[in-house]
């Protein structure tokens, strides 16, 4: 008789081990937007990091090309209850672009190109956990997802991976953005559900 | 339902979605209340606003410049409301109803 059942034994790592609670899978990639797509030509964007004492660095298309890039292939979650696994992205991590960045600020405002803003701690963006992505699947990121480049932090629910990225504001107190103003969760960890206020 | 024209691209829907969750807030019909931009002085029905949503919240933009005028967000617990691109909303009402008569004061007998 077999008193060892699969619970026991615990399971390979599977797809519902990916899933945060209360999330669902799709295979599509849904749009949501808080407004217009912005169509931003590469030779007119540019991304700059604005320091708590004014220090601007900025870098243009051409510029971001040419700093190492990197494949990522990572699970997102958005607040709305769906998940993506395994999704394939190209882009500069933020590693990169703020090697040289001195600064004692502990939080970040990014901000879109059409006015979207999303707050996050510093320490979230550093340490291999965020990118300025512009690749998706092979191609170039379309503009309903965000392109020509957007941030990628997968280990937060998606509304914090802006699309459009234009700025990354470092502040030393933090300050709430877009959702956040109005009902969402200031930090929108899927794995402990914090969708709103207070959870 | 309309979209509104303009110079920017069409929004999914347009301010009538927002009738639901407004209702929760306000006693009258809000979508034909009529809001000022706070950006460009134009005066729109919050029926002609451009929305867009309905998730992660409502967003209702200017049909004119593309502003955020109005914004909804329903969680759990809460209805949020944003008012910060506009400087003002007119909310067609009643006349209010007649004054109660006032009683003539008692004057005490000489």
């Amino acid at each position: 008789m077999d008193f060892v059942t699969r619970g026991f034994q615990g399971r390979p790592r599977g797809r519902d081990d990916r899933l945060p609670p209360g999330q669902y899978l799709t295979g599509d990639f849904p749009v949501l937007s808080a407004g217009p797509t912005s169509n931003v030509d590469h030779d007119q964007w540019e991304l700059w990091v604005a320091t708590e004492d004014g220090t601007r660095h900025t870098w243009s298309w051409v510029e971001l090309m040419a700093l190492p890039a990197e494949t990522v292939t990572v699970d997102i979650h958005c607040v709305t209850s769906w998940s993506k696994l395994d999704t394939e992205w190209r882009g500069v991590s933020l590693d990169t672009l703020l090697a040289d960045v001195e600064t004692a600020a502990d939080f970040a405002m990014v901000h879109s190109y059409g006015g979207y803003t999303t707050n996050l701690p510093l320490e979230d963006l550093l340490d291999g956990q965020a990118w300025v992505a512009y690749g998706y699947e092979g191609d170039d990121l379309r503009p309903e997802h965000g392109g020509p480049a957007r941030l990628l932090v997968p280990h937060l629910y998606f509304w914090k991976s802006a699309k459009w990225v234009r700025g990354i504001e470092l502040m030393l107190e933090d300050s709430p953005g877009f959702w956040e103003q109005l009902g969402y969760h200031d930090y929108g960890d899927p794995w402990r559900e914090q969708r709103y206020q207070g959870d | 339902m309309t979209i509104p024209s303009g110079r920017g691209p069409a929004a999914a829907y347009d301010g009538n979605l927002m009738a639901g969750p407004l209702s929760e807030l306000f006693a009258l019909d809000v979508t034909v209340a009529v809001v000022r931009c706070r950006g460009c002085g134009a005066d729109a029905e919050v029926a002609t606003l451009r929305v867009y949503g309905p998730d992660p919240g409502l967003v209702g933009r200017c049909p004119g410049c593309d502003d955020v005028l109005v914004r909804v967000v329903r969680t759990p617990d809460a209805v949020w409301l944003d008012l910060g691109g506009v400087t003002s909303l007119r909310v067609p009402a009643p006349a209010p109803a007649a004054a109660p008569a006032v009683n003539p004061p008692v004057v005490p007998p000489a």
